[in-house]
């Protein structure tokens, strides 16, 4: 079984990890970790870099859980890159992280998260980042 | 003493709250597209030509400088931030601004920059004010033939002597003077080059031809070369300096300056040679030479100070002698052609006012530019998160938009689109976007000149070397362009007499070459300069 989640280094990214780390413990899986930017402007803090990367690759190796990671920041789409590996390893679960958004920020917006939502053929976990207060 | 008197009266007009309120919208903006890489002053200005029509030509020149200066400042933010020049004059800085930056020291380098910018800047709009008025004196007594002369010097500097490649240059001079000769002769009222399509025979439109090249040509440019890894934020925080920061800046600071004006106001001008002798200097001179390569402050302040300084230097023959020498220096000067002023040693007692008061705004949006950026640079670099699609999306609208306000005709839509694909073709064969920006727009005032000492001598070519002025400028084109030759010539015969004086200049002249290119190509070429750095 293989357990895919989308993680970019944000509140609600770290709280979707963490709970994908969980569930891959639990259900013994192997877990995918995507890190996906468009990569269009100059500076992107959505994309890992070196020293991120090794953190991640310690963290997951700390929790035990058989792992891949795979980073795409070259000019795609979010969601139609977390779909297509999710259907490429046949994974059973997505975890997405939410973020809190006001209806019109959503309309104007647009959501990574509906589309994985709306398209995913598997399980979607949608996490949301625990509030500051 | 008059001329303070006109520059005091040029500040009573730049003062009034409706031109500080353009030169504050100047600064903000030029600020902008100097952070962003790809959008530099000249398009800004290029894409507000359309805009400011219905503006006073007063208020329209002031925001226009503090474009100018303010793109200055924001190119040395993304040199030291991601180690892509916003700007051409600002590649220097990204040597030791970026690797500042990288241990940490951001907040010093753009401090250092900001400051050593303003206080360059200053000096060098004080030496403009000190020098125009007698380049004026000078200039009014010249004739025609003279200033013809003038003129090609300023071109043949320009295309040839500053440019990578001769021939690109010349290619680039010979594309821009021909569409600069579109339309009606202006002496004898034949239609050029118009091949019977009506639409010509009023000639090109210079803000159709700006937007086009600067624009349209970047944009497609850049979209053909979007993908890039991005970079991570660097922390900014609040710009400030130590006292070993001020001590090392200081002197930097003033030897820039002196590089930059003289340079500046040559009729060859530029940033880049000025910019890199700095660098060549502070390198020399300092005490800590080991930093140089690893972030040494003074490798930035020098450079620094020496584009800003030249950035006043350059408005010196553009005012004086209505000669632009850089990109933006001749969108400006297109800009007071269509507000229907003419340019040249008579502008400045024909517009007192409007000169003046630029000047004078100049001094202001300085000081605007310090007391904005310091506390605001952090804000500038978030601007580097903007997607660059939704940006060029944006500025082709704009270009868009703003060639069909200019006549309301739908041809100049089809103009605008030819141009631009030149102006891509352009980028991409590595031909200099300058000199045929210069071409076009300084072409036809050098034709008049031409015609006008030709039918002064019915005719005759010797009416062109009728002044002993014009004689000894085109005695220095020959020379300039021979030397080159000589000097491969003379290493030829000397080999070991390697490092000389001579070899530096070369070596400033190689730099710039990069550097102009840039100009065209700017951050796609980035990379690949970085490795040549």
């Amino acid at each position: 079984m293989t357990i895919l989640v989308g993680y970019v280094p944000s509140p609600e990214g770290e709280a979707a990890l963490d709970r994908a780390i969980a569930e891959a413990k639990r259900d013994d899986a192997t877990l995918v970790v995507v890190n996906i930017s468009k990569g269009d402007a100059y500076i992107d803090d959505r994309v890992l870099d070196q020293p991120q990367l090794a953190s991640l690759e310690d963290r997951l190796a700390e929790a035990a859980v058989e792992h891949e990671v795979v980073q795409v920041n070259q000019g795609h789409d979010a969601a139609d890159e977390i779909l297509r590996v999710a259907e490429e390893k046949d994974v059973a679960l997505v975890v997405i992280g939410l973020r809190r958004r006001s209806a019109v920020g959503k309309f104007l917006m647009g959501s990574t998260a509906q589309r994985i939502l709306l398209h995913a053929d598997c399980a979607v976990l949608a996490v949301k980042a625990p509030r500051a207060d | 003493m008059e001329t303070l008197q006109l520059l005091g009266d040029g500040f009573a007009t730049a003062l009034t709250p409706i031109n500080l309120l353009y030169a504050v919208i100047g600064v903000l903006l030029g600020t902008a597209v100097g952070v962003l890489p790809g959008i530099g002053p000249a398009m800004a200005i290029a894409l507000l030509l359309p805009l400011t029509f219905g503006l006073e030509p007063t208020g329209a020149l002031i925001m226009f400088a503090g474009i100018y200066y303010g793109g200055m400042y924001g190119g040395s933010t993304s040199s030291i931030l991601i180690n892509t020049p916003g700007e051409s004059a600002t590649v220097i800085t990204a040597i030791e601004g970026h690797k500042m930056a990288k241990a940490g020291r951001a907040a010093q380098a753009l401090a250092t920059a900001a400051i050593g910018s303003f206080v360059a800047g200053t000096i060098g709009t004080g030496l403009l004010v000190a020098i125009a008025p007698v380049v004026v004196d000078f200039a009014v007594s010249l004739g025609g033939p003279s200033y013809f002369a003038i003129i090609v010097l300023s071109l043949i500097t320009v295309t040839a002597v500053l440019g990578s490649s001769k021939i690109r240059g010349f290619v680039s001079l010979g594309l821009g003077l021909a569409i600069g000769l579109v339309g009606l002769d202006p002496v004898t009222g034949q239609n050029r080059l118009t091949y019977g399509a009506a639409p010509l025979n009023d000639g090109l439109d210079i803000v159709v031809i700006a937007v086009a090249i600067f624009a349209i040509g970047e944009a497609l440019w850049i979209a053909a070369h979007l993908r890039r890894s991005p970079m991570h934020t660097i922390p900014v925080g609040r710009p400030w300096m130590g006292k070993e920061d001020w001590k090392r800046s200081w002197k930097p600071w003033l030897r820039g300056t002196a590089y930059g004006f003289p340079f500046g106001a040559l009729p060859a001008g530029g940033a880049e040679v000025p910019t890199f002798l700095s660098y060549v200097t502070e390198k020399k001179l300092s005490k800590h030479p080991e930093e140089f390569g690893r972030g040494a402050i003074e490798g930035v302040a020098g450079p620094e100070a020496a584009n800003n300084a030249s950035a006043a230097g350059t408005l010196t023959p553009m005012l004086a002698l209505g000669l632009p020498t850089n990109a933006t220096a001749a969108v400006m000067l297109a800009a007071l052609v269509q507000f229907g002023i003419e340019p040249g040693p008579f502008l400045f007692d024909n517009e007192p006012v409007l000169v003046w008061a630029m000047i004078a705004s100049l001094f202001i949006g300085n000081t605007l530019l310090l007391v904005l950026n310091l506390p605001l640079a952090p804000v500038w670099a978030k601007l580097l998160k903007v997607p660059r699609p939704y940006l060029y999306a944006a500025i082709l609208f704009f270009a868009t938009l703003g060639a069909f306000a200019v006549n309301l005709q739908a041809t100049d839509l089809v103009i605008l689109l030819v141009l631009g694909l030149l102006g891509f073709a352009m980028r991409r064969f590595g031909l200099p976007v300058l000199p045929l920006i210069l071409g076009v727009i300084i072409g036809p005032r050098a034709e008049v000149q031409l015609r006008q000492s030709l039918q002064l001598s019915d005719g005759n070519w010797s009416g062109l070397l009728s002044e002993p002025v014009a004689v000894v400028i085109y005695l220095l084109i020959v020379v300039l362009l021979a030397l080159p030759f000589v000097l491969r010539l003379v290493k030829r015969r000397r080999p070991e007499s390697a490092v000389s004086s001579l070899d530096l200049l070369e070596d400033a002249q190689g730099g710039s070459v990069d550097d102009l290119e840039r100009d065209a190509e700017k951050d796609a070429v980035t990379s690949h300069n970085k490795e040549k750095l």
